[in-house]
């Protein structure tokens, strides 16, 4: 019966078009992960199937995080022993309503609230995260099974890049550990973690992860355009336009491929028409390593350089990084602005990290 | 105007400081200036001052030396208070 429940649920998400895919997925500890309350109970038993949905869910990118009312140690000490600790970033095991474990795992890992979905047996909780957190997706425990068949748990294609997301992601909180506890510049900090970042032509293996971004991407990103796999690789082959994607390792691992660009090449000047960063490099300073590759080349081909920028609430950085690179607005095309630089001052690349162009 | 110059000194000095800036002296020359340094202005700005820098106003002049950015500041503070 739940099965074909399930996959009429899906035939009707289906139709109704895209469904907002989630990012991360939060738990539940008592008679969510293990039957029974851990206070009551030291010996509980992982419920059925729990552990196979959390691996698959791992396997597709996703990231995992917990929010129980219980004793952190107890707690995080049972997951040790289940074997399961590793899975769970931000994992928020404290008194606190759940709303604000929600806030705050959305907010160490950076990315929107909405991107979230919550699993928990008791329907107070449920409700409670809903009323607080309209967008998140709040799954009751008990149809536990259903979960891996939902289409907001499907991500349209499973990257390199995602199957070892939570990986990074756990380097990433190794990184700004160090860097919160060092005490000189930034860039001094920087120049410690001997960073490579590589900039290299859209092969054919990257498409995916190439469309990826541009879905995934809101921060760090210019314009916002979305492209299909169709699209990118048809830019990829195209005379007229420069696709090409980055990548950035350091000491402590890779960052994964974490930079899109798309640029059309016009006779007089060339049009950038994407620029996209992953919010995890957003302290590398590697998008303007980037823009400035761009500057450099156009420069070089005797092109002027013109960029599109479209605004939404969040990637008003993007804007700032055209104006410090010396970008200056020239026309506005409904929500688009269209901006402009004469490239008399291309900056260096900087000494803090090693750039690596791959032609 | 001290005051002014002197919170956008300190602020400064966090990423210059293996050198002592001029208040003359073009930041922006100094080398690699990235967005995140950017942005981090900007907000400090915007913050401290309790202004907000326009689209139009992000202009390198705006910002290149300690002085350009104390008159920037003034001036938006002025407008504030002309309200």
């Amino acid at each position: 019966m739940n099965t074909v429940a399930v996959q009429e649920k899906k035939v009707n998400a289906d139709e109704k078009g895209e469904e907002k895919k989630v990012k991360c997925v939060v738990w539940d500890l008592d008679n969510t992960i293990w039957d029974g309350v851990l206070l009551e109970d030291e010996n509980v038993v992982l419920r059925d199937g729990v552990v196979d949905i959390i691996k698959e869910l791992d396997q597709r990118g996703m990231l995992q995080s917990i929010a129980s009312k219980n004793e952190y140690d107890l707690a995080m000490g049972k997951l040790k022993e289940m074997g399961l600790d590793e899975y769970f970033l931000y994992p928020q095991i404290n008194w606190n309503s759940k709303s604000i474990s929600i806030k705050t795992i959305a907010q160490s890992i950076n990315i929107g609230i909405d991107s979230l979905a919550f699993i928990d047996d008791q329907s107070f909780e449920l409700e409670e995260v809903a009323f607080t957190h309209k967008d998140v997706l709040c799954l009751r425990a008990q149809e536990l099974e259903k979960i891996l068949n939902l289409p907001q748990m499907n991500p349209k294609f499973i990257t390199e890049d995602s199957k070892i997301r939570r990986l990074m992601y756990q380097s990433d909180i190794e990184r700004k550990k160090i860097e919160e506890n060092y005490e000189g510049p930034q860039e001094e900090f920087l120049s410690t973690l001997n960073m490579v970042f590589t900039i290299s032509p859209v092969g054919d293996g990257d498409l995916q992860r190439a469309e990826e971004l541009t879905v995934r991407t809101h921060q760090l990103n210019t314009t916002g355009y979305t492209y299909s796999y169709e699209d990118l690789d048809a830019f990829r082959k195209s005379e007229k336009h420069k696709l090409l994607i980055s990548s950035l390792d350091d000491k402590y691992g890779t960052y994964g491929k974490i930079g899109l660009c798309l640029v059309e090449c016009e006779s007089e000047f060339w049009v950038l028409k994407l620029l996209l960063m992953s919010c995890r490099v957003m302290s590398r300073g590697v998008g303007t390593v980037m823009l400035n590759h761009i500057m450099s080349l156009a420069k070089k081909e005797g092109k002027r350089l013109r960029a599109e920028f479209v605004s939404n609430d969040r990637n008003r950085m993007m804007y700032v990084t055209f104006k410090f690179a010396g970008f200056k607005e020239i026309d506005q095309v409904g929500d688009m602005v269209i901006l402009e630089n004469d490239l008399e001052h291309v900056q260096a690349f900087p000494e803090y990290l090693e750039v690596k162009i791959i032609e | 105007m001290e005051e002014i110059k002197g919170k956008i000194k300190v602020f400064l000095s966090r990423f210059f400081r293996k050198h002592e800036l001029g208040d003359d002296e073009n930041i922006f020359e100094l080398g690699f200036v990235n967005s995140l340094f950017a942005m981090q202005l900007i907000m400090f700005l915007e913050k401290e001052f309790s202004i907000r820098v326009e689209n139009k106003d992000m202009d390198l002049n705006n910002f290149k030396t300690i002085n350009s950015t104390v008159s920037f500041i003034e001036s938006k503070m002025n407008l504030v208070e002309a309200k």
